[in-house]
């Protein structure tokens, strides 16, 4: 599909009394994939250009990555290096697996942003810069001595500096708005720039404007002036002499959408907890990356949502857990600083063995750490992190999307089997977006809550075929019971210190959750079942992982890959997928975590590949790696 | 030993019939594992003779949380839902469940080192919110299951295990702590008191949003005889006065003394020497933040005796259970949500 550039009729008029003659019309280029990043000041509205051009793209039927990058500052100082806010946008004709590694388009809005991310442009990329915010001031702010724009040092790209704001004037003059307010459409001049270059419709982006500032015809008008502006800019100035056309991915058919991984976590608790018929009540407290959840939780009291924003971390799971002993499912969302001080409510609801789901949005560490920057460092503490035998189910999210399914997942473990289950995710998928197909309530596996009301035969602790013991509400009659922090005796659940009663509660504990391998799906192989070198990741790390994968295909190079979702327990067949290549390598954002879980449990010996910078992995990190193992030159 | 949870043990009365009990089915049967003479007897006792005075509220609708310290072994011994939870949380804990099910009655037994120390935090939260549950708290200055240390309610100079040479710590005065956080129903009774004990349970009942009821409780072992200025029958007069809605504070033998007030300042007066009357004496109203601050600043008084009874009952401030189920229903009014339109979202597109 080629889409046509803007069907609006004015437009239509105004596109073709253009004075473009045939001969100087750029060519159109095909390409297979392409990564645009937009950066400004945090106020130059780079995060709603790139997520109007990236909902516009997925619109259109591509596979689309994106992944946004603010600053910790709220409003850091205008012109500033720490204070450069930017959007990064992978689309492609295939499937997309990461918001891209290097960027083939960069925007930038000032000094700041070229100085900031010039780095991660490929040689011969395209810039696109406001010339007029090239000033003495702002570069120096950014520390640059000359201009970059003039001196040589974008020798080898394609730059192409465009005076945003004189034209914003110009197309705006009649309306009369006040400087500032014009200079508000600046983004959206960008974006219509880069509309054109990409050979993309701009009705997405008008229609949005349209009902977004219904109620405000002037910003309206400017707004539309503006994106207008830009892409005939780009159709009349000579400036550009190739546009890009990037073919639609072919995706199986459905509704989709485009969500984020604190969006999709929201959404799956509140699809989980309508197919398990349970109120959903959330206890959190505000911590990023993971605030977002509890924000689109409390949007959704329409759909009976309880939200309690409590006064700590501790509350916020104390909270979730009191709800989930009156017989809700009851969830807790945080990050790494959150988890620890989490740690001993989660032993209670394990020696309870009330289902609860505690969601850590893991972010760099340790203590503060990096709040806004993306890390993978916190799953020994999912793992080990509590005091006493406390053994709790340990789910990770892959991608964005994934968060959906996987928090569907860890509700369905944690009503099924009485426990407290640890989801974990990361500020890069909770941050980044891709397409969602528009799942169904009745599409999702079963979640039966096991309420008792029957009082023939009854004890607090007595267990089912798969350990767990029966949910009573409080209000049930006849079934008044206490439970509590104190180790409990099998089956009656009265307080008992006696030792072989400890030691009999302290495995079964360990082996319900052991026998949750038998309720989850055996871990994927990607590529030839066996050989030479195994790829293994969980969460996140599987778009980078995935890229590689593909690059490393197209280059003749063998390799599978393998991606945990599921790591406490671990897949039943973990073990044997391992012990079926000669080598597995283990990319992590940490010290090399879940390689140190996989030497204790099969005594496997694997090669970590660490990163640490707050940042995901780039897919030509791990080919470099695989290509060092296998003794390929690179 | 077999400490067997009680469950089932009652028969539950027909769903239609308004519950009739006795205190004895309120017991869960467990062996009560408390220091012989402990405080903590009373208390337990007064609940159970109340709780069938809770009219039409029926047993499995009633929940006790707790956290940890000898008081937080209470739901233990009462046949509702009870969970013994974790040191400091239980005020969270409490709030999750009335929060989530607000048809529960939920109470609190919580001591002053799980409440006023590790949590105080949430301790304060909860009567801030004015969520529908009603705190007991069993206040013996000292920490009795770790065996003698200064808690945040042990005077100053007070020798304890951890303070050898003496409290170096100024002790918080709860009714104050609770007054400044906004309560709505703050009360003080003490274990030997039996009859104003039982009153003060039935009222914290009766009151809608957090009642936070402080029970002076003897700790036999570790704190033996610290409010026996206010139980021995020798002194008990003198020193302990009853606050009454709508009722002179009088207090002494045969009503002998009152609390007089020149302008914020109370002073005792006595009502035998010829130069006060009884119309001299204030007349107490619990609807009255500003004279329950001064009731409880007696606390801090020497010369001034201490209060018992209702600080301060303030009705119909709505609780935050019922506006968080308020504001489900205002949303849900024209129906509840679509599940297919809240996945689908604004902005879908069909390939």
């Amino acid at each position: 599909m080629e889409d046509k550039p803007g069907v609006e009729s004015n437009f239509a008029e105004q596109k073709s009394a253009s004075s473009k003659t045939e001969a100087s019309k750029p060519v159109i280029k095909p390409v297979d994939e392409v990564t645009i990043r937009f950066a400004g000041d945090s106020g130059d509205g780079m995060q709603l250009a790139g997520s109007q051009f990236s909902d516009a793209i997925a619109a259109t039927g591509h596979d689309v990555g994106t992944l946004p990058d603010y600053p910790a500052e709220i409003r850091a100082p205008v012109g500033t290096l720490y204070g450069v806010s930017g959007f990064q946008i992978h689309f492609s004709s295939h499937e997309v697996h990461t918001p891209g590694d290097e960027i083939n388009a960069l925007v930038v809005m000032n000094p700041a942003a070229l100085k900031v991310n010039l780095k991660d442009l490929k040689k011969n990329g395209i810039i696109i810069a406001n010339s007029d915010s090239f000033d003495r001031k702002n570069l120096d702010m950014a520390e640059y001595k000359s201009n970059p724009l003039e001196d040589g040092t974008l020798e080898g790209y394609n730059v192409f500096d465009i005076p945003i704001s004189k034209q914003i004037t110009e197309v705006l003059k009649d309306l009369n708005l006040p400087m500032k307010t014009a200079m508000k459409c600046k983004n959206f001049f960008a974006l219509g720039v880069v509309y054109w270059l990409y050979n993309k419709s701009l009705d997405y982006t008008l229609n949005w404007i349209k009902g977004k500032f219904a109620k405000h015809p002037e910003i309206l008008e400017a707004n539309i002036r503006a994106l207008k502006a830009g892409y005939f800019y780009g159709e009349t100035t000579e400036m550009f002499t190739t546009r890009f056309s990037v073919k639609p991915a072919v995706l199986p058919k459905g509704i989709y959408r485009n969500l984020n991984g604190n969006e999709a976590v929201a959404l799956g608790m509140v699809a989980a907890a309508k197919r398990a018929g349970l109120q959903l009540f959330l206890g959190s407290y505000p911590i990023t990356p993971a605030s977002e959840i509890m924000q689109h939780l409390a949007k959704y009291k329409k759909y009976g949502v309880k939200v309690f924003q409590a006064e700590d971390e501790i509350a916020g799971i104390c909270t979730a857990i009191g709800a989930s002993f009156s017989g809700s499912l009851g969830v807790t969302s945080t990050s790494g600083p959150g988890m620890a001080l989490k740690t001993e409510a989660i032993g209670l609801a394990v020696i309870s063995e009330l289902p609860l789901v505690i969601v850590n949005v893991q972010r760099g560490g340790p203590s503060t750490g990096l709040p806004t920057k993306t890390e993978q460092a916190d799953l020994l503490q999912a793992f080990y992190g509590r005091n006493g035998e406390c053994p709790a189910p340990v789910l990770a999210a892959c991608t964005p999307a994934d968060c959906f399914t996987m928090a569907v997942e860890a509700s369905r473990i944690a009503v099924k089997y009485m426990t407290p289950v640890i989801l974990l995710t990361d500020g890069y998928i909770a941050n980044g977006t891709e397409p969602w197909k528009v799942q169904k309530i009745e599409e999702l596996p079963e979640i039966k809550p096991n309420f008792r009301t029957e009082k023939e035969g009854f004890a607090p602790y007595i267990r089912n075929e798969i350990l767990a013991r029966p949910w009573v509400k409080p209000g049930t009659p006849g079934l008044e019971h206490r439970i509590g922090g104190l180790e409990k005796q099998h089956i009656k659940g009265s307080i008992s210190y006696d030792p072989e009663n400890h030691q009999l509660m302290v495995s079964l504990r360990e082996q319900k959750v052991r026998g949750i391998a038998n309720d989850i799906p055996d871990v994927e192989i990607i590529g030839e079942q066996e050989g030479e070198l195994l790829i293994l990741g969980w969460g996140s790390t599987y778009g980078s992982i995935a890229s590689a994968y593909d690059n490393l295909k197209e280059q003749g190079i063998n390799v599978s890959y393998s991606v945990l979702k599921y790591l406490n327990p671990f897949p039943k067949n973990l073990e044997k997928v391992l012990r079926s290549f000669k080598k597995v390598m283990i990319p992590e954002m940490n010290l090399g975590q879940l390689a140190k879980i996989i030497r204790i449990e099969y005594l496997i010996d694997t090669i970590m590949l660490h990163k640490v910078k707050g940042i995901p992995f780039k897919s030509i990190e791990i080919e470099n790696k695989v290509k060092e193992i296998l003794k390929i030159k690179k | 030993m077999d400490n067997v949870v009680s469950a089932g043990q009652n028969d539950a009365t027909p769903e239609t019939a308004k519950p009739v009990y006795t205190a004895k089915e309120f017991s869960s049967g467990q062996d009560v594992r408390w220091c012989p003479g402990c405080g903590d007897f009373s208390i337990l006792a007064q609940v159970q003779r109340a709780f069938p005075q809770l009219i039409g509220e029926k047993k499995e609708d009633i929940v006790f949380i707790s956290g940890i310290g000898c008081s937080s072994r209470f739901p233990y011994y009462m046949n509702t839902y009870g969970y013994h939870t974790i040191h400091g949380r239980a005020a969270a804990i409490s709030s999750g469940v009335k929060s989530a099910n607000p048809s529960l009655s939920v109470w609190m037994a919580t001591g002053d080192g799980d409440c006023l120390s590790i949590g105080g935090n949430h301790f304060i939260h909860l009567i801030r919110r004015n969520i529908d549950i009603n705190v007991l708290l069993f206040n013996n200055k000292i920490y009795g299951l770790t065996k003698g240390q200064a808690s945040p309610t042990s005077t100053h100079g007070m020798v304890t295990k951890s303070t050898p040479a003496g409290n170096i710590e100024y002790p918080v005065n709860p009714i104050s702590l609770a007054l400044g956080m906004n309560g709505t129903f703050i009360a003080r009774s003490i274990d030997k008191d039996t009859k104003h004990l039982q009153e003060m349970i039935l009222r914290c009942y009766k009151h809608t949003g957090t009642s936070f009821l402080e029970v002076y409780q003897n700790c036999v072992i570790f704190n033996d005889g610290v409010y026996d200025l206010y139980t021995n029958k020798e002194t008990r007069d003198d020193n302990v006065i009853k606050i009454e809605h709508g009722k002179p504070l009088l207090f002494g033998k045969d009503n002998s003394k009152g609390i007089k007030l020149d302008g914020w300042k109370p002073s005792v007066i006595d009502l035998t020497d010829g130069k006060n009357s009884i119309n001299d004496v204030l007349v107490y109203d619990e609807t009255s933040k500003e004279l329950a601050f001064i009731m409880s600043s007696f606390a801090e008084n020497p010369s001034l005796p201490i209060p018992i009874g209702v600080f301060l009952c303030v009705e119909n401030r709505p609780t935050y259970d019922s506006d968080m189920e308020a504001q489900i229903k205002i949303a849900q009014e024209k129906g509840e949500g679509n599940m297919e339109e809240l996945l689908k979202g604004n902005a879908f597109w069909e390939i």
